[in-house]
């Protein structure tokens, strides 16, 4: 089963013909992804890995039956990019690229939920149905397939929150990078649904960070879970009123803070870990 | 990046938005004369990036272009809630009939633009009652027209003259949020005079992944001299004024360390986040910046993704050949090219931990050993 994509999702690169695209691309192939085609506007003939690439979106969707898009295009560009895909018709599209100004953003955000289109990002990692397939970039040896469902706003955390489970016999049924920015087009509880009815997943672990109130908004629907729910929330230490990478990672007035999403979390029946490696033990007594 | 309020007040006159007679000033002289340009009573604003300015004492009301000489010359020695101040704002004095707030932000959750209003202006708006604030957001394919205007001064309770003019107002702000990029601008307070409305505030905060496109708009500094060379190099860097120099890749790993490092009861000199994908040339930029903060010890933890191990080892091995590193290094290293970024670093007589939690511990301990 696994949530968004599965071991039959045709995926296109976009931006294949650049540095990371390439690279990725090569990870993406050997970790099992179905790659059918790359684009990349004037190298149209090409081919990266093997892959076909074509000039735009349209006329890869002419020649392969495309599931899903992955942008590797910088921020400057990335709003014509996500138009092209979600207009193509193109049903999931991650977005990798950093840096996308907010109004692009909303932008993109507000065509895709016209057109039906699952956003995975702007600024993520992306989304890893483990042992089936992996869009975008976290390193392919620390996710391994098995029942447990990961949810996350930032990325390099969450590969080794993953690569903790993995070492503690966790595997995972897919791992959900939301994104770092403040508009992005997944929530917690939108992924959170859709791991409740997942039968593969058995418990899910979802790690939040200060500021804005995403895990407090995700405390309401944990509350009405029936699968055990455990959380990490990166910044305990933080200072108020410093931006701590993340357009999102902020405490302002006072809102947003550690204690309260600890807090909001704890009242909804979720585990809370303090540091990143306690997260397989408190997953081992919540299964029990 | 914050905007000083003559800097949104200008950019609101630009557009139409009607501000108060007024000039930025950096002297008690051009505060008079521009007191005397303006004529009649005036008000002398510091311009700060915080806001809270009157219970400071950072605004004071002047009768004539002398008092507004005094009140520049004391304006300009202070430090408003630990901002020096530069600059002030002389400006006529309104006649205030009443006060309402008006503010366009992003709204994370909803995804969408919010204008915020409330018919309860010039205070804080976290302080208003719900019931008296106006909530409504904008579809960014349709934008602001004017039947929105009507529906939130319907909901305001305006009448007449002042919600023709408030119509046009709120569709100009709109209009100004959207083409500058804003994450915020908010009018606080929104003064009615007779039948005038007057943005007698401006706060302005301008996206800065959008800069790169907002070239007309002055840079506004507001970090310290490191965490602006960090920036210069794409890092994200907060300092915190501990002694273990922090550097690991994404944000949310950089959190995670800083918590790990405190709970074994060290302290962190800083936030920095390495960022994605940052090449050898950036890495090694990184760990010089560290340096600056005269640690005790460097704690480097990598998680490689888009970042690639080899990269990091071979701009470590070249910060410690060019320049040296004076403390001691505890390096975390997994991840995409791991074997080959521990080996180079082990041909260069360094180690590398595995697991996260022991390398923080060792840097603890060497902070703390006197």
């Amino acid at each position: 089963m696994a949530i968004i994509i599965n071991e039959n999702t045709n995926v296109i690169v976009q931006g294949i013909t650049g540095k990371q695209g390439r690279f990725h691309t090569r990870q993406m192939l050997a970790y099992g992804t179905k790659i059918v085609g790359g684009v990349s506007p004037g190298k149209g003939g090409q081919e990266v890995e093997g892959i076909p690439v074509y000039d735009t979106v349209y006329e890869a969707m002419e020649n392969e039956r495309v599931d899903a898009s992955v942008l590797f295009i910088p921020a400057p560009f990335a709003k014509d990019a996500a138009f092209e895909n979600i207009t193509a018709g193109v049903k999931v599209l991650v977005i990798v690229t950093e840096h996308i100004p907010v109004h692009d953003e909303m932008e993109i955000i507000d065509l895709a939920r016209k057109k039906g289109t699952t956003v995975v990002g702007p600024n993520t990692f992306g989304i890893v149905s483990s042992g089936k397939c992996k869009i975008g970039i976290p390193p392919n040896q620390f996710f391994v397939e098995g029942p447990i469902g990961v949810v996350a706003r930032s990325g390099t955390l969450t590969y080794e929150i993953v690569a903790n489970l993995t070492a503690n016999g966790f595997g995972q049924s897919t791992v959900v990078g939301l994104g770092g920015d403040r508009v992005v087009g997944l929530s917690f509880v939108d992924v959170l649904e859709k791991f409740e009815k997942d039968p593969e997943t058995k418990a899910v672990v979802l790690v939040g960070e200060i500021g804005g109130n995403a895990e407090e908004e995700a405390s309401l629907y944990i509350k009405k879970m029936t699968k055990p729910v455990v959380a990490y929330i990166a910044g305990k230490s933080a200072p108020p009123g410093k931006r701590m990478g993340h357009a999102g990672a902020i405490i302002e007035r006072g809102k947003g803070t550690f204690g309260a999403k600890v807090e909001a979390l704890q009242s909804a029946g979720a585990s809370v870990a303090t540091l990143p490696f306690e997260v397989p033990e408190l997953l081992r007594n919540a299964l029990k | 990046m914050k905007l000083f309020e003559y800097m949104g007040k200008s950019i609101f006159s630009t557009y139409g938005i009607k501000v108060p007679a007024g000039k930025m000033v950096t002297n008690p002289d051009d505060a008079a004369k521009a007191a005397q340009e303006v004529g009649g009573p005036v008000v002398v604003k510091s311009q700060i990036l915080t806001g809270k300015r009157g219970k400071g004492g950072g605004i004071k009301f002047a009768d004539n272009p002398e008092e507004a000489r005094q009140a520049a010359s004391d304006i300009l020695s202070m430090t408003v809630q630990g901002h020096k101040v530069e600059r002030i704002l002389v400006e006529e004095k309104l006649q205030i009939d009443k006060e309402l707030y008006l503010a366009i932000t992003v709204d994370g959750a909803a995804k969408k633009p919010v204008i915020i209003a409330s018919a309860q202006g010039g205070m804080d708006i976290e302080e208003v009652p719900d019931d008296y604030i106006v909530k409504q957001h904008v579809d960014v394919s349709l934008g602001v027209y004017p039947y929105l205007g009507q529906e939130i001064s319907r909901r305001l309770g305006l009448a007449g003259q002042i919600s023709k003019e408030f119509k046009q107002l709120l569709i100009l702000l709109y209009k100004i949020f959207r083409e500058k990029d804003a994450e915020l601008v908010e009018i606080n307070p929104l003064v009615i005079s007779g039948d005038r409305l007057i943005a007698a505030d401006s706060k302005m905060t301008i996206d800065d992944d959008a800069l790169f496109r907002q070239k007309d708009i002055p840079y506004v500094e507001e970090r310290t001299s490191i965490e602006k060379q960090a920036h210069d190099l794409g890092l994200a860097f907060v300092e915190l004024g501990g002694n273990i120099a922090v550097m690991a890749n994404g944000a949310g790993m950089s959190m995670g360390s800083l918590d790990t490092l405190v709970h074994y009861g060290g302290q962190p000199a800083n936030f920095l986040d390495a960022g994605g994908g940052t090449g050898m040339e950036g890495t090694a930029k990184a760990i010089e910046l560290l340096l600056q903060t005269n640690p005790k010890v460097i704690f480097i933890n990598i998680f490689g993704g888009i970042t690639r191990c080899d990269d990091v080892a071979n701009a470590l091995v070249q910060v410690k050949k060019t320049r040296g590193i004076p403390v001691p290094v505890v390096i975390r290293l997994v991840g995409t090219n791991e074997e080959e970024g521990v080996k180079i670093l082990q041909e260069n007589g360094m180690n590398a931990y595995k697991v996260m939690q022991e390398a923080a511990a060792k840097a603890v301990e060497i902070a703390n050993a006197g």
